[in-house]
């Protein structure tokens, strides 16, 4: 069995931003290992704008983002496989994984699990109906048109305010289809703003918040659904019912942690995030086995992705030359208007960047770290949503590894 | 009159008030930098949109490369642009940066590759 410092699953933003920091320093033995037959993951097949602009300062493609880190892969001479399947990874840290040469194990000194997310799809909402073709998930969509050159329908209504979903409505406009309403279960839209002004109102495609697709009708094809109003609990309101003649429905309802390898190694999962439950340094209960990126809790933007990354890659690097990290005693507990944090546990070793998100949408409010009575951080926003990360960083020398930190919301 | 705008410049998507006078702008609010007045001085004036859309590749490892924009163009031309753009055809390879068109329609906005396409080869893993 080969031996290797360093052996990371997934070659999408997370795992290149990892590899490429590892790399820089000092552990220069590495295996990146992917699944499909380039890197570079989803963001290949997000061809369009706005990446970029927190990472490098500039608003890039999706494909020219992730060509930006795997030039510096190639540069750097850091080994990958393609078209390369981990079937599993242990938890004493040894990789299975096969291609058409056949089966390899690996013993690695660091796991990183860069494996990304997965998109809900109609069997997780339990839409009552027909199964014809024609109903897909956006980001099934996106691969069909952005990378084999196929048109997925002309008439198209899209359930989930996603960003993926609204991305798609108008990449789908602008080849020709006509989208005719994008409804989304929520009082509130899941994407950004910005996206609903470039994608949505610039195309005149209407937003129907607090409505729900209820009926997919058609045998071969789909030919109709049904829409309906929703109350406060989510429930269908009787007698609202609409049909809408399309023939393809795009699902943009929400993206799932890929953890099954995760799980195999004994890596404890965060009911919130549907992720690792990881320290500071992105280190999982399981010694050795890190993770980071969208496996580890779904983002916003890619550019965090990268940069928890890079900050996962710097803990490793250190783990692999010291064979152990400091110990995080202080456990972060949150109130209840915010639904997770990332990690979730600290030492009083580093500063610590907290990523979080609200569960519902609040104005003029004040994030606040703090242990007791005694405030250690305070960040003033005028607005907090849930489409929207929020970072706030713990400063060392304020923590009493003593006492667990609180991160609250008014 | 009071007009408000999503600032679509960059993902924090500001919600911004402009404050108009007889179809004069008097000041913008809302705005999280001076990003912000920028744009809606251009969207009142005329809206200007970067699009991304995909053209065909003969030879090539993938059927598409991906392209965008040198620069915006006004809203009102996205379509005919659309059309211009998927009048081309690239054979592979074609590089980040490439340009497909110059001035497309006359827009002062070159469309530009934003994925790279290497020739149809087996290109095998490194390890």
């Amino acid at each position: 069995m080969e031996q290797i410092d360093a052996l990371i699953v997934g070659g999408g933003p997370a795992g290149l931003a990892a590899a490429a920091e590892l790399h820089k320093r000092g552990i220069k033995d590495i295996l990146l290992i992917e699944r499909e037959d380039c890197l570079g993951g989803i963001l290949r097949q997000c061809i369009h704008d706005g990446f970029g602009l927190s990472r490098f300062q500039a608003a890039l493609s999706g494909p020219e983002y992730a060509q930006r880190f795997i030039d510096q892969i190639e540069e750097l001479k850091i080994p990958y496989l393609t078209e390369t399947t981990v079937l599993e990874v242990s938890s004493d840290r040894v990789v299975t994984c096969v291609n058409r040469n056949g089966l390899k194990k690996y013993q690695a000194k660091a796991v990183i699990l860069a494996m990304g997310c997965r998109e809900r799809t109609r069997g997780s909402l339990g839409i009552p109906g027909e199964r014809p073709a024609g109903v897909m998930t956006a980001g099934a969509a996106q691969a069909y048109i952005n990378l084999y050159n196929r048109m997925v329908g002309k008439e198209v209504v899209i359930l989930g305010s996603g960003d993926i979903g609204l991305i798609m409505a108008r990449r789908l406009t602008l080849e020709g289809a006509h989208v005719q309403a994008v409804f989304e279960i929520g009082s509130v839209p899941s994407g950004l703003s910005r996206n609903i002004e470039q994608c949505l109102n610039d195309y005149d495609i209407p937003l129907y918040l607090s409505h729900t697709v209820t009926g997919i009708h058609g045998s071969s094809r789909l030919e109709a659904v049904t829409v309906s109003q929703v109350d406060e609990c989510f429930n269908p309101i009787p007698g609202t019912e609409q049909r809408y003649a399309c023939d393809t429905l795009i699902l943009s309802v929400g993206l799932i942690p890929e953890n099954e390898l995760s799980l195999d190694a004994g890596v404890q999962l965060d009911g919130r995030t549907r992720g690792a439950v990881v320290d500071e340094h992105y280190q999982t209960n399981v010694p050795g086995i890190f993770a980071a990126g969208n496996v580890l809790h779904v983002h916003d933007l890619v550019d965090f992705v990268s940069m928890e990354a890079e900050r996962l890659a710097e803990a490793a690097s250190r783990y692999i030359k010291q064979g152990m990290l400091r110990p995080c005693p202080v456990v972060i507990q949150t109130d209840d208007k915010i639904s997770y944090t990332v990690p979730q546990s600290i030492s009083s070793g580093q500063d610590v960047v907290l990523s979080l998100r609200v569960k519902k949408p609040l104005t003029n409010c004040r994030l606040m770290l703090h242990q007791g009575e005694h405030i250690l951080q305070e960040k003033k926003l005028k607005k907090a949503v849930p489409a929207e990360m929020l970072q706030i960083i713990c400063q060392k020398d304020r923590l009493n590894i003593d006492l667990p930190l609180e991160v609250t919301i008014e | 009159m009071i007009k408000e705008y999503t600032c679509i410049v960059c993902p924090r998507g500001c919600q911004l008030e402009a404050v108009m006078e007889e179809g004069e702008l008097l000041f913008v609010s809302g705005a999280g930098c001076k990003r912000g007045e920028a744009y809606v001085r251009q969207e009142i004036s005329d809206p200007q949109r970067n699009i991304a859309t995909s053209v065909l590749v003969l030879d090539g490892r993938m059927p598409l490369t991906s392209v965008r924009l040198s620069r915006t163009i006004p809203k009102n031309s996205i379509f005919s642009v659309m059309a211009e753009i998927k009048k081309k055809v690239l054979k592979a390879p074609v590089h980040i940066g490439d340009i497909v068109i110059a001035d497309v329609l006359g827009t002062g906005s070159d469309v530009v590759v934003t994925k790279a396409v290497d020739a149809k080869t087996c290109v095998s893993a490194q390890k």
